[in-house]
């Protein structure tokens, strides 16, 4: 067997264990709380408070404004200065989260904002509250219209947690680098790596095929 | 009523009385305010002056409006929609029981039962449990009328129901109007279908740049040799 062959399949498992191990808990957790803070700004953007709106306008601009590997920076080397010193698996949960919540935020925004307006207006003329329109027959129609965008946002955070190897996390990427600093197989490792990651998001993009097929039976 | 919009006056001292049992329909020109009168009625729109009163129930526009009070006249007039506006994620009888259960907080067994004898009036029972992608326009509008009937509102309000229907689509919905407008159901009909008019309406109302032109009995309306613009309005509309 060729000496790459042989890095390569005794670094299987130790890159997907650590693809296991953080990769994966850090991309599902960012993405529970992303989601979260993503409806609740697309809401209050497309509310009436003004103030609120000011706010949750401004954060989205920062965080889609800026790059994630400097947000990164700022929440866990800088803030420290500052006298809030974060481990670095809570930094990269707030990061995360907020980096993905203000993209998707805009993904709900827009999939909200294509729901034709005859639908509040048939809701509400049946008398129903905003809450109960909301609830009842926008969100439903949410679910579905943003299911690929907001997939799409997964996808980039799962990648994007390999910048987290730079504030110290043993994710799959510096697990990777580590392994290329002591074989010296840059090409067979990062390929590795690649492929790896190549796997979870088509895992990714199979669910949501099935999501978007059970979202849609009623088209 | 008042009701203006940026610059534009699309309600002028508006002043009617609807009475129960009665079928109105509504007509006049493009822009007349025709379904802006029918939206302030279910207050879609909120005029910026004047009352509105159902029953024994009064709203004053002039002062704020609470949400209770909005939601009580919009359970006591339904409106159905010329685009029809059927909940797509809903089947046909989901749709026609989600205003009672969700709204009046009704039972949802008995609903169901209800929204089933709707279905069967409307002629579309055996549709009950397909959604509305799968029916066609004129199945999607009885649909809808089963939904306003439904919320067993004291007025029915309807904005051009058939004007996104192909003709042989607009006769079954007509026919479902005729009925209802038989069983003394009181509804308020905005339409441009003159046939209809004259031989489901009650009484006419025919409006012009946000005035009422002519409100009288249907015969008096179409047997009008005095108004010069309703005569000519008769006639324009009969070489469409
Ligand atoms: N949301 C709005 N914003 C601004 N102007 C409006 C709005 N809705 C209606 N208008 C204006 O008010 C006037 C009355 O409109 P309305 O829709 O009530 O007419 P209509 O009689 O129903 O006409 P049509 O037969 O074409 O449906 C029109 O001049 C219209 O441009
Ligand atoms: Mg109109």
């Amino acid at each position: 067997m060729s000496r790459e062959l042989e890095i390569v399949l005794n670094s299987i498992w130790p890159v997907l264990k650590a693809g296991l191990a953080v990769t994966i808990p850090l991309s599902l957790i960012s993405f529970a709380i992303a989601l979260v803070i993503a409806v609740i700004t697309a809401l209050v953007k497309l509310s009436n408070f003004k103030i609120l709106k000011l706010i949750f306008s401004t954060y989205v601009w920062i965080f889609r404004g800026t790059p994630l590997l400097v947000q990164l920076f700022l929440v866990f080397y800088g803030l420290p200065k500052a006298g809030v010193t974060l481990d670095p698996w809570t930094a990269a949960i707030i990061t995360f989260s907020l980096n993905t919540g203000a993209y998707a935020s805009e993904s709900i925004r827009a999939s909200i904002l294509s729901i034709p307006k005859g639908q509040w207006e048939a809701a509400e003329s049946l008398g129903m509250t905003y809450w109960q329109v909301l609830r009842r027959v926008i969100a439903p129609q949410t679910v579905r219209i943003s299911l690929p965008p907001v997939t799409n946002d997964f996808i980039d955070l799962v990648k994007g947690t390999s910048l987290a190897a730079s504030i110290t996390i043993a994710e799959m990427f510096m697990i990777g680098q580590q392994i290329v600093a002591f074989t010296y197989e840059p090409l067979a490792i990062y390929a590795l790596v690649a492929v790896i990651y190549l796997m979870f998001v088509s895992i990714l993009t199979f669910i949501q095929g099935r999501l978007e097929k059970v979202a849609s039976k009623y088209i | 009523m008042n009701k203006s919009f940026s610059n534009h006056h699309a309600l002028k001292d508006i002043n009617i009385q609807f009475n129960k049992g009665e079928t109105t329909v509504i007509l006049g020109p493009s822009g007349s305010g025709k379904s802006t009168l029918l939206r302030c009625i279910n207050l879609l729109e909120i005029p910026q002056t004047g009352t509105l009163e159902i029953d024994s129930f009064k709203i004053d526009f002039t002062q704020k409006l609470s949400q209770k009070d909005k939601l009580l006249i919009r359970q006591n007039t339904a409106m159905v929609f010329q685009s029809f506006n059927l909940f797509p994620h809903m089947t046909v009888l989901e749709n026609v029981i989600e205003g009672p259960i969700t709204v009046l907080k009704k039972d949802k067994s008995s609903m169901i039962h209800i929204g089933e004898q709707l279905l069967e009036k409307v002629g579309l029972l055996h549709k009950k449990d397909s959604y509305p992608s799968q029916l066609s326009g004129g199945q999607q509008q009885r649909v809808a009328i089963a939904r306003a009937l439904a919320m067993e509102p004291k007025f029915l309000l309807f904005d051009e129901p058939t004007s996104a229907l192909d003709p042989e689509l607009e006769g079954e919905v007509l026919k479902v109007l005729k009925a209802l407008a038989e069983e003394q159901k009181s509804m308020i009909i905005v339409t441009h279908n003159l046939n209809f008019a004259r031989v489901a309406a009650d009484r006419i109302l025919f409006l012009e740049n946000g005035e009422i032109l002519f409100d009288g009995r249907t015969d008096e309306f179409f047997n009008n040799t005095e108004n010069e613009r309703i005569i000519s309005f008769i006639q324009s509309m009969q070489f469409i």
